[in-house]
């Protein structure tokens, strides 16, 4: 059984891309019931932002698993070809998957480190895949670990503070160039979460009008009601451009998505008033060129990072902090999975002895005729004595062993020396739920998810689609 | 007596002056308060010189260079001290108060003059005041186009310094420019009136094409030009900054005018 991740970034594929994969809510239950109906994807999780689109999954070969994901997210969006796709997709398996989890949780996959909606909307993510009961022991426990590693590195490191005050930076750029931000009009152009991090400071500095535009009309829409703002259509916002005094732009496409010219020509129609504008895009939104039109004021994400002036080593160092935390929590989680896999293992090799053991005692016992209670149990003592003793050593050895690189390789030769039958999955899984049930395992960190889960899904495993 | 003020009234614009400069290049806010207020002892003793002088010598003062330099220091610190007050723009005070101590000191180098003025000359005076504030008009628009500037470039260049985090926001800047352009635009109109008038009462005619009647009219016509052009053409931010510091370059080459015309061939107009 392996964790798997296809998905797309904002450091591989354009935005246009990545807004054809997202899929409306109302649509989100269809779809990841569809992906779980590939016979070899056990698990589910779908998490789409403006930055990223991935789709985690439980698999039971990697390589398949990786074939069935792609396949799913072209059969799911018509508008996008393979050839289209593919290249603009990483695909992460095992532990290089978990940590993908981990560092997408963390932000520390997000343009700018330590924002802070990315574990709001793995949260979300995962919340739909509870929903849809597409989300079982592994991702349960993969995407709980997730995010208590997100909060982990939240309260234990800066990065979070820094991305506020990024943000804020917008703000204070701004301050230095319009002494009365509530006379002033900003254009948000884009949902990047930077932006919307910038213009949410602006909005509660008091300006006059927001307007917004997004490529999906929906999620201006959306993001109007949110900042009291109007929505206006992606075609029509150069249009709008000369009445705004205040410009975020956080699209993330690939291309300018405003040019000097029209900087220019906003200003001439402005009578020279000035204009501020903010680029929070990785690759630029703006066109540079913008620096050279008179009472244009560009600033890009860099400069704002250079307006919080911190300090770029203590910055570094506070990254790398939540690399370590991310690296530590990995390989916790990855001798989770790795002792998963020995369980069932074990589980069926108790089984198999106790089973020899019944029918042999029984045998024993209707050869010797009538016996004592006292006699009967001294037999059944020793043969549960002689049992236990020899499966002590193998199934001690089985779980260490577990543990270690080759943990696979001892599990497979304890198959073969015992000749445990090739079991399936998702008996093994039935097992499992029922052990874990007795024996709630508890991890370094708390993980405190009363306002992620309500209900504690390892209690309805009776309802689990795993269990059919 | 009025010597020892003025000596005093400079002392201490030179003291503020040197604070807000070290207020100007640090990030510390203390300052601010300190050059403040030596700036507005100053302005008292200056204010105190003022009246004395006019009580005492039974002469309006500013009837010469030195006087009206006096009066337009005096007016410029009355205005940076106001501004100051009412919209918190201290940081102003590290442009006005080192224009206040060279008015004075070039107040206190022009050579002296001992002209005998005709009785008739004395409704001079009030074309003196007129024009004088027309100028403190134009040099506190001045510093605020040269304090746009600035921060235009540091924020062009996104050096996000010292300087950055003191000077004003950039449509501050244009406000006060343009403000300080309307108040002192009237004034100097009504002072080439008078002084127009003071010239045909005086010499017979309007105009005598001398220095500073030229160098006024062109000064006056620019600062018009600066007006018409912001509300029709869009001369503002950036492009009024620049403006308006060539122009109070024809401000100064005016003063000149009149330190030419007093020593100069042309006697008194």
């Amino acid at each position: 059984m392996n964790i798997i991740v296809v998905g797309l970034s904002h450091k591989t594929a354009p935005v246009e891309l990545r807004e054809l994969l997202a899929i409306p809510e109302s649509r989100m239950g269809e779809a990841l019931t569809r992906l779980l109906s590939y016979p070899n994807v056990k698990e589910g999780m779908f998490l789409a932002t403006c930055n990223r689109v991935e789709v985690y999954a439980v698999v039971e070969d990697p390589d398949a698993g990786f074939s069935d994901v792609q396949d799913f997210l072209v059969s799911t969006h018509l508008a996008v070809s393979a050839e289209h796709l593919f290249p603009h997709l990483y695909r992460y398996a095992d532990d290089h998957a978990i940590r993908h989890l981990f560092r997408v949780a963390t932000s520390l996959d997000s343009m700018v480190i330590g924002e802070p909606q990315i574990l709001g909307q793995v949260k979300d993510a995962f919340e739909l895949a509870l929903a849809h009961r597409t989300s079982g022991v592994i991702l349960n426990k993969l995407v709980k670990k997730a995010i208590s590693v997100g909060k982990g590195v939240r309260t234990k490191t800066r990065i979070a503070e820094y991305a506020v005050s990024i943000s804020y930076a917008a703000v204070e750029l701004a301050k230095k160039v319009f002494s009365n931000l509530a006379e002033k009009t900003v254009l948000l152009v884009g949902a990047g979460e930077m932006g919307k991090l910038a213009a949410h400071h602006l909005v509660n500095h008091g300006v006059k009008q927001v307007f917004l535009t997004t490529r999906n009309s929906q999620r201006a829409e959306n993001l109007a009601e949110r900042f009291g703002g109007s929505a206006i259509s992606f075609e029509e916002f150069p249009r709008i451009l000369p009445k705004a005094d205040i410009v975020l732009c956080a699209t993330g496409a690939s291309h300018y998505v405003i040019l000097s010219e029209e900087v220019q020509r906003s200003i001439q129609e402005r009578m020279n008033r000035p204009m501020f504008l903010i680029d929070i895009s990785v690759p630029r939104n703006i066109d540079p060129a913008v620096k050279d039109v008179d009472n244009a004021f560009l600033f890009d994400i860099d400069d704002l990072k250079s307006h919080v002036g911190q300090n770029q080593e203590e910055r570094r160092k506070e990254a790398d902090k939540a690399e370590e935390m991310v690296t530590e929590e990995v390989t916790i989680m990855q001798s989770w999975v790795r002792g998963l896999e020995a369980k069932p293992t074990i589980v069926a090799l108790r089984k198999r002895a106790d089973e020899i053991k019944r029918s042999e005692v029984e045998k024993a016992l209707s050869r010797l005729g009538n016996l004592s209670t006292k006699e009967r149990q001294a037999i059944e003592g020793l043969a549960s004595a002689i049992v236990n003793k020899l499966l002590h050593g193998p199934l001690v050895t089985l779980k260490s062993e577990a543990q270690s690189n080759n943990g696979f390789a001892f599990i497979e030769v304890a198959r073969r020396f015992f000749d445990l039958p090739e079991t399936s999955l998702i008996s093994d899984l039935d097992l499992l739920y029922q052990e874990q049930g007795s024996n709630s395992e508890q991890d370094g960190i708390g993980c405190d998810l009363s306002e992620v889960v309500e209900s504690d899904p390892m209690k309805d495993e009776g309802e689990s689609p795993k269990e059919s | 007596m009025t010597g020892i003020l003025f000596q005093v009234t400079m002392a201490l614009y030179f003291g503020g002056t040197v604070l807000f400069l070290i207020y100007l290049l640090r990030r510390s806010e203390v300052l601010s308060k300190w050059s403040l207020i030596i700036a507005g002892i100053g302005f008292a003793f200056h204010t105190l010189a003022l009246l004395i002088a006019v009580v005492m010598v039974d002469e309006v003062p500013i009837m010469t260079f030195k006087g009206a330099m006096s009066f337009f220091a005096w007016a410029l610190v009355l205005v940076f001290l106001g501004v100051a007050l009412k919209r918190g723009l201290h940081v102003l005070g590290a442009f006005i108060l080192p224009l206040a101590f060279l008015s004075l000191i070039s107040a206190s180098i022009a050579p002296a003059e001992t002209q005998y003025l005709h009785p008739f000359f004395r409704t001079i005076w009030v074309h003196v005041i007129l024009s004088m504030l027309g100028a403190v008009g134009f040099a506190v628009a001045f510093v605020a186009g040269l304090m746009y500037v600035m921060q235009d470039r540091l924020l062009k260049s996104k050096q996000f310094n010292v300087l950055y985090f003191k000077l004003p926001p950039l449509d501050s800047l244009d406000s006060l420019n343009q403000r300080s352009i309307l108040l002192g635009f009237p004034f100097l109109t009504l002072g080439i009136l008078t002084g127009a008038l003071s010239a045909q009462l005086t010499l017979g005619t309007y105009l005598s094409w001398n220095p500073e009647q030229i160098l006024a009219l062109v000064t006056w016509i620019f600062y018009f030009a600066v007006l018409l052009g912001r509300v029709t053409v869009g001369w503002r931010a950036k492009k009024a900054a620049y403006l308006t510091i060539v122009g109070f370059a024809g401000v100064i080459l005016t003063f000149v005018g009149v330190l030419l015309k007093n020593h100069g061939p042309l006697g008194i107009l």
